[in-house]
């Protein structure tokens, strides 16, 4: 858009332990590093801010552990940052004392997205997660008493040892919390990570058995009030990530810190993921080491087809122009997977749930391949 | 020249693996024909294929000179499909080592040669090779081949290939008991076309046996059956290059480079003669070899089908019994199907295929030609089952006679075997005490399933078989369709006898649901004779696919993600509404193989 960009990403590396299935950029530790670091991300801010539009709509704090940064240079950060209609913080349950529920709030913070994971001690073992079910609870309840009246909860399916009875029981306890918004991902083992290593063979003996729990987890929180307005994403009515809402929407963002990405205007980049760089290019004002990829119109709009079909409501076919194979979308409106619905097109509800295999279907192909 | 007395005209023949392709090398190196240097392995073996398999496909000849007289050694093919083949390249020579392996001792194929030898009225000199191995038996082994031939023990060279001992012995037997060729050189001339090769620049290049009088180059020819009308361009022997020379003599084996384009205009069996006082009769035998084996070849790509359609047309060159003709397969996309001389040959064309123009296959499963009647009285006949009416008022098949020779303890396996196979009784000998001549008549479709295989892993390699094509009979024939999700897939029907379209029509079904993975929806898998379900199993429909993360950090990746993913699904065959990879479509048509 002519007139900023509207969504900010801030990346927080910091974790105090890596969980056996985490693949993202984070580091270990490294608590005298924290503000070096919060220095370097205001430097990327004041290089790259001037993107910004002047009135920021969304500000998504994200790790790492955000929370485990010390509280000083969280608050730092924080009171530096634009403000803005929406601002998350990513938090561990372990990290959430009154103490800091009060400082995020007291900085602005609008919105807290709680990793909990699971409510279940020998589940939550498995994950290497440092908090308890308490812990869970506890952190949901400092938040509560800080005034966040916008929590979200992400819990994790298909652990290795959790049964159907075992998830039943986490929806209960996540939808008895009543936060305001859930984020349930299937555990995807990544290949190389040492949990893939250590369970990737109880997951395969369990796979048929968990086929249907995401069928599971949809009808437990649509029945408990919960709008499924994004493939992994449910909320109360009007309490959509309006953060996350942005990239689905395929609208551009700019992402600071390691390991960040951003999409502005056609280009997308990301900074590679190493501190070292990082700090020092920011501390002699350079902006730090990334790569880059255009994005071809084509490239985008197959991109806004890929993410659009992720929600509830229709993408419109103005905005996915060239991106959608027509023979496929037949197919797939005949087979009940997709329908065409006031000049958009959106997945059926059984469509969404096979929705990575539709949408592979729909996207055309790249025209890449005429250049051979 | 060569007076008719110096010249012997002789063929090795041998089971596979009795060291037919070595004895040959270690006769071109005593005889100086090659230096040591100059060796390799199985020079006579040209092609790849031939080499790896331990198998000659294409007959060579190669002169060679020892003591003064002229030594033709002609190179035969072992197979049974090659039996046509096999038989014009005996039929060029008046004599044969018969080779037999010291260990192991005589096999299917020493038998079918032996008695292949015989009715060409060769003389058969027997050759026990490898005594050098340990665990040899040549006293044992020599016995046994001297009684096969009617041969004194004595009688029986002993040699060892590898080693070069006893190689000269050979050379003077065949010198001494083959007997010289029989011919005319004043007559007009008549050669015996043996085989023939295509060479990109020169043309056919046929291989000859002179019978009577001579050619000369510039000589202008006639081949008498199919009319063709060349001048020879060369004349010359292989030793074992090409040697040109001024003419070729009576009695005399070489090659005749035609500067013919099109191998179907020159075909093995016939015979050459002179335009100017030509021959009044060709020599016996031609035969115009019908393919009898049928299968569809598709390109796994489908840019590949042009590929695939040069490539059948480069093969023909070189081999006039292959036959094709353009096929669209509703499953498959389009291809050839293409005619056989038998399942060896069609393997070896799918592997040169493969090997030599880099081709990535389907092969349907083989079939063979069929005689329809139809409802309206219109007569058919359908090399390929998709093409089968679902109506038909009578369907024949071919049938064969096939000759089986066993050890005793062996008859009753046959026997169980070929009438699984739908096999009638013919009669049956003793051969000796030990070997029993069983002669059955079965229609060809049962040997064109895995029937080889059955017939060597159950009598354990100790059956020589060979059959002769007698003619078609009616038979209780039913065309098997596969319908996945309700759509028959074409490439997948087969014509089968109602006794038997139960259990293949489960095996497909079977297979099928372990191979194709899991759709979108439930996928029924039926096997139908016409409007009958035979057989049937569901595949379940997925009840997730989704990627369960997506914001931004990893667009790219996730969009790279489905684009692979839309890439593979590309290279699935699409059966109406269900995506079937070529490994299961691989999986079904090798299904007999597997049968075992």
């Amino acid at each position: 858009m002519s007139d900023g960009v509207r969504h900010l990403y801030v990346h927080l590396p910091f974790c105090a332990h890596r969980c056996g299935y985490c693949d993202f950029v984070t580091l270990v530790g490294r608590r005298e590093g924290h503000g070096a670091y919060v220095d370097a991300l205001l430097a990327e801010l004041e290089l790259e801010g001037r993107a910004l539009a002047d009135s920021v709509e969304t500000v998504f704090v994200g790790g790492g552990t955000p929370t485990f940064t010390t509280p000083a240079e969280l608050a730092r950060l924080l009171a530096a940052l634009p403000s803005a209609q929406e601002v998350t913080v990513e938090a561990n349950p372990e990290t959430v004392t009154s103490e800091l529920a009060a400082l995020l709030r007291s900085a602005g913070v609008t919105r807290v997205s709680l990793g909990a994971q699971s409510f279940q001690p020998e589940l939550l073992a498995v994950l290497e997660r440092q908090a308890g079910p308490d812990a869970v609870r506890g952190a949901f309840y400092h938040l509560r008493d800080a005034g966040f009246d916008n929590i979200s909860l992400d819990l994790i399916y298909g652990i290795p040892g959790q049964s159907a009875a075992h998830l039943d029981l986490d929806l209960a306890e996540a939808i008895a919390l009543g936060p305001e918004h859930l984020s349930c991902y299937e555990l995807e083992a990544k290949p190389g990570t040492r949990f893939t290593f250590a369970h990737g063979g109880e997951l395969v003996r369990q796979a048929e058995a968990m086929e249907g729990y995401f069928e599971l987890v949809v009808e437990r929180l649509v029945r408990a009030g919960y709008r499924w307005y994004e493939t992994a994403n449910f909320c109360r009515p009007g309490r959509q990530a309006r953060h996350n809402l942005g990239y689905w929407l395929g609208e551009d963002y700019l992402g600071v810190g390691i390991g960040a990405v951003s999409t502005v205007g056609g280009l997308r980049w990301r900074n590679r993921p190493s501190l070292g760089g990082y700090l020092a290019a920011l501390a002699e004002g350079r902006p730090p080491p990334r790569e880059e990829e255009p994005l071809e119109p084509e490239v985008a709009s197959r991109e806004r087809l890929m993410l659009g079909l992720r929600l509830d409501e229709p993408v419109p076919l103005s905005r996915v122009e060239g991106a959608v194979d027509g023979a496929a979308l037949a197919r797939m409106e005949r087979l009940g997977l997709a329908e065409r619905r006031g000049g958009g097109l959106v997945l059926t509800p059984r469509g969404r749930f096979l929705g990575g295999g539709v949408t592979a279907e729909l996207m055309a192909e790249s025209p890449a391949k005429s250049t051979i | 020249m060569a007076s008719l007395e110096s010249i012997r005209n002789f063929s090795i023949v041998a089971h596979i693996d009795h060291g037919k392709s070595t004895l040959a090398d270690r006769v071109l190196e005593v005889t100086q024909t090659l230096s040591r240097r100059e060796m390799r392995e199985q020079v006579l073996d040209s092609m790849d294929l031939e080499r790896e398999r331990g198998i000659t496909i294409k007959a060579q000849a190669v002169r060679v000179l020892w003591r003064g007289y002229q030594l033709n050694l002609i190179d035969t093919p072992g197979h049974v499909d090659f039996t046509y083949e096999v038989s014009r390249a005996l039929q060029a020579c008046e004599g044969a080592l018969l080779v037999v392996d010291a260990a192991q001792g005589m096999e299917a194929q020493t038998l079918a040669n032996a008695y292949l030898a015989t009715e060409n009225n060769l003389e058969i000199v027997p050759v026990v090779n490898k005594i050098d191995l340990p665990q040899a038996d040549p006293d044992a082994t020599a016995a046994e081949v001297a009684q096969l031939v009617g041969e004194s023990p004595d009688r029986v060279v002993r040699i060892s290939a590898k080693t070069g001992q006893g190689i000269e012995e050979v050379l003077d037997a065949v010198v001494e008991r083959i007997p010289p060729p029989e011919g005319d050189p004043d007559a007009p001339p008549r050669a015996l076309v043996f085989d023939s090769s295509y060479d990109q620049y020169r043309g056919v290049v046929a291989f000859v046996r002179m019978v009577d009088g001579r050619f000369s180059t510039r000589q202008r020819m006639r081949a008498m059956a199919a009319g063709t009308r060349f001048e020879a361009e060369e004349l010359g022997f292989f030793s074992p290059d090409r040697s040109p020379t001024p003419t070729l003599e009576a009695g005399e084996v070489g090659y005749v480079v035609t500067g013919l384009k099109d191998v179907s205009r020159l075909r093995v069996g016939d015979t050459l003669t002179a335009q100017e006082q030509p021959a009044a009769e060709p020599l016996p035998g031609y035969k115009d070899v019908k393919p009898t084996v049928f299968a569809g070849l598709f390109p796994t790509e489908s840019d590949d089908y042009p590929n695939l359609r040069d490539a059948l047309e480069k093969l023909k060159l070189n081999d006039a019994s292959l036959f094709y003709e353009p096929e669209t397969s509703q499953a498959l996309g389009f291809g050839f199907r293409c005619g056989f001389l038998g399942l060896l040959h069609m393997e070896i064309v799918r592997e040169r295929l493969e090997r030599e123009f880099d081709l990535d296959l389907l092969v349907t499963a083989p079939n063979v030609a069929y005689r329809v009647l139809t409802k309206a009285g219109e007569q058919l006949e359908v090399h390929n089952p998709a093409d089968m009416p679902r109506e038909v008022e009578l369907v024949e098949e071919p049938y064969i006679r096939t000759t089986t020779i066993v050890p005793k303890d062996f008859v009753g396996t046959v026997m169980e075997l070929n009438n699984e196979r739908r096999g009638r009784f013919h009669h049956m000998e003793y051969l000796s005490e030990d070997r029993v001549l069983l002669a059955y008549d079965l229609p060809l479709a049962e040997i064109v399933y895995d029937y080889y295989d059955q017939l060597k892993s159950r009598t354990k390699g100790y059956a020589s078989f060979d059959y002769d094509v007698i003619g078609f009979e009616p038979g209780d024939l039913v065309r098997l369709d596969v319908l996945l999700a309700g759509d028959p897939v074409d490439a997948l029907s087969l014509i089968v006898h109602r006794d038997g379209a139960y259990a293949r029509g489960r095996a497909l079904v079977d297979r099928l649901r372990e191979e194709i993975p899991r759709q979108m929806f439930d996928v029924p898998i039926q096997a139908a004779i016409g409007s009958r379900i035979v057989a049937r199993e569901t595949i379940k429909a997925k009840r997730k696919d989704v990627l369960a993360k997506c914001y931004g950090g990893d667009i790219t990746r996730k969009r790279k993600l489905l684009e692979r993913q839309k890439k593979g699904k590309k290279r699935m065959k699409q059966v109406g509404s269900v995506e079937v990879p070529q490994e299961a479509f691989l999986a079904v048509l090798n299904l007999d193989g597997d049968r075992k």
